[in-house]
């Protein structure tokens, strides 16, 4: 399988993770060893900045997992920004993972803010990925102010209703020139496999695992979905059309 | 400003408690089966008919918890900075008419409080006082706050209801959540219980809410007490706020309490009762109507129901609480507000919280989060300040 670069990272494994809703730092850090996931993201809320020893991160700092803050309760880009420049300094990363959704209902991202905020976080030389609505203009648009790549949603955060935008997802997929992670709603290993079957260059996924009755089974399971969906994609997955060829050709007429 | 008065208005209490209690088994099993539900299917959850459905409530809640929440447990702790009190409340310890030696926290016994806060490991804090508007009003909570705010994650106030403006520059100088409850929504009622003080006046604290709201802070608490009137009208009175704020102040977060009236000294027995059963019932019922708020525990529960009503849809609860200015670290012994039934130490609750399954979370929210100026000067779309 081809490997996935964004910015100045390859990554073998297309399976992002989040670390939130597991019972206990020590099943997260195996359920996420076992996934695969060389991509973690981190709320900052969760974490002790001021370098203290921390449960969460001292379980993430294994091999080979990088940390992607997230920005989760921010409401704007101003918000935002201040969250990131402290995620550098604290986790020593650059990646950020923009959130801002200043609805902490169905947590659905702000589109204007978001494409502030990663205007403003690229020119200060982060490397964002920011969370968003599956809006292909808006992907453009946040390609065009140097996004990392782009992280639309499936359905809303927490749902696990699976991919409720695919129709988007598939517009906005076709036509990215960054990376596109589906982020959000993804609630069964079908869905993550669906998803990399229509060619999103990986998924990201954290209550269907972390909410299951054995986190690490279930990491195992995306694991699978995730290189299948995406050796089918590579394999160029036939398009389904219909078996049976009419009857009475409509251009025989043609031939006679 | 439109306000939820307007609304309130429109309803009459025993219009409501009469179609509360003529709900049907058949109208609870709509209400159990429909996947998005109404105030009316939420009047049947809390109807006395519901009571046979009890095991497939607390099951469904649960389900919808962990699915929002996680396998996690918020954990905070209340700090109260003073007893002193204006207003006469039948029901509370810190009622003006109650003979207790009065006692609001220095500078310096703010600082042990924190230290003893901080060495248990807590990092959400809640500020609770009476209200004496004169001794513990906005200069008070300024200087509080400046003090304690750096030495927490989060920082929330329980206080006397406040003007919009005081809001905003409580929100600007770090407060989290404000927490109000309007104690009964039985209109008669609150002015039988609230009979001097500036709280006796009931429309100010139903609109505390919308106030709060216009001021953008990031989360209130609303509830109302348990015990006063009959708990399922009031709760039905909640649950109307509750979706009256949520469409209008959309940018906050909400959670809910339901204090049980507990005993204090020199204080009245509870008017209702409400048994274990129709409290898991009612927080069942909350969670049924609303996947995303937040429902709090607190020590005035016995030991046994915090244990087993955890996993059925709280998602915060206190430990170790002392309800006494003071208690944790300056003067122990002093009179509390109220009866502590759950006294055990906040370690102890964390190790039930991980024996039950769940993460014990210290810390939720960072100071980073809500500031409002950043050091670059850009010109941003969401800098309405």
């Amino acid at each position: 399988m081809e490997k996935l670069h964004i910015a100045d990272k390859t990554f073998s494994s297309r399976l992002f993770t989040g670390t939130g809703k597991f019972s206990s730092s020590p099943l997260m850090g195996e359920a996420i060893k076992a996934s695969g996931s060389e991509l973690v993201t981190v709320a900052l809320k969760r974490v002790n900045l001021d370098k203290r020893e921390d449960d969460l991160l001292e379980t993430l700092k294994s091999n080979n997992i990088h940390l992607l803050p997230n920005t989760s309760g921010v409401r704007n880009a101003r918000e935002a920004i201040f969250a990131a420049q402290l995620a550098r300094e604290a986790l020593e990363t650059n990646w950020i993972k923009l959130e801002i959704h200043p609805d902490p209902k169905y947590l659905m991202p702000d589109p204007v803010e978001t494409l502030e905020a990663t205007r403003e976080l690229t020119k200060m030389g982060f490397v964002v990925l920011p969370y968003i609505h599956a809006d292909p203009v808006l992907c453009k648009r946040l390609e065009e102010v140097g996004s990392a790549a782009v992280m639309p949603l499936g359905s809303p955060i927490g749902s696990n209703k699976g991919l409720k935008t695919i129709d988007f997802l598939e517009i906005i997929i076709e036509q990215s020139n960054v990376p596109v992670v589906v982020d959000a709603g993804i609630g069964a290993p079908s869905d993550a496999a669906k998803a990399m079957e229509i060619g999103a260059d990986a998924v990201l996924v954290n209550t269907a695992i972390a909410v299951s009755d054995s986190p690490v089974e279930m990491g195992i399971a995306f694991k699978m979905a995730v290189e299948a969906g995406r050796m089918a994609y590579e394999a160029k997955l036939a398009k389904p059309g219909k078996l049976a060829s009419a009857s009475s050709p409509l251009t025989a007429f043609l031939h006679e | 400003m439109s306000s939820f008065k307007e609304i309130f208005d429109q309803y009459h209490w025993d219009d409501v408690k009469s179609s509360i209690y003529n709900k049907t088994q058949q109208d609870v099993e709509r209400a159990l089966a429909s996947e998005e539900r109404s105030i009316e299917d939420f009047k049947a959850l809390i109807s006395p008919a519901a009571k046979p459905y009890l095991e497939e409530m607390a099951h469904q809640s649960r389900e919808i918890t962990l699915k929002r929440f996680g396998n996690t447990m918020q954990l905070y702790a209340p700090l109260y900075l003073s007893n002193e009190c204006q207003n006469i409340c039948t029901y509370c310890g810190f009622s003006y008419n109650n003979k207790i030696r009065r006692k609001t926290l220095s500078n310096v016994e703010i600082l042990k409080e924190v230290e003893a806060l901080k060495k248990m490991g807590f990092e959400h804090v809640l500020l609770v006082t009476g209200e004496a508007n004169q001794t513990v009003g906005m200069d008070y909570f300024r200087n509080a706050m400046n003090i304690i705010r750096p030495h927490f994650a989060n920082v929330s106030i329980e206080v006397q209801p406040l003007d919009e403006e005081d809001y905003a520059e409580l929100s600007d100088l770090g407060v989290h959540a404000v927490l109000v409850y309007q104690e009964t929504y039985h209109q008669e009622d609150y002015k039988l219980h609230h009979p001097k003080g500036k709280k006796s006046n009931f429309y100010y604290r139903l609109d505390t809410p919308d106030r709060l709201g216009e001021a953008g802070i990031h989360k209130m608490g609303l509830g109302a007490l348990i015990g006063l009137e009959d708990w399922r009208t009031e709760s039905f009175f909640v649950a109307l706020h509750l979706q009256y704020l949520e469409r209008k102040y959309w940018k906050t977060k909400y959670s809910i309490s339901f204090p049980r009236l507990r005993p204090f000294s020199g204080g009245l027995d509870p008017k209702v009762e409400m048994t274990d059963p129709e409290l898991v019932q009612l927080i069942c019922a909350y969670r049924l109507l609303n996947e995303e708020v937040e429902l709090s525990l607190s020590t005035r529960e016995s030991e046994k129901f915090r244990d087993n009503v955890m996993k059925l849809g709280i998602t915060s609860m206190s430990a170790g609480s002392k309800t006494n200015p003071g208690g944790y670290a300056v003067e122990k012994e002093s009179l509390e507000q109220f009866e502590i039934s759950d006294e055990r130490t906040p370690a102890e609750i964390a190790e039930l919280i991980r024996r039950q399954g769940y993460e014990p979370v210290w810390k939720d929210w960072d100071a980073v989060l809500e500031r409002k100026g950043t050091t670059m000067d850009v010109n941003l779309v969401g800098d309405e300040k």
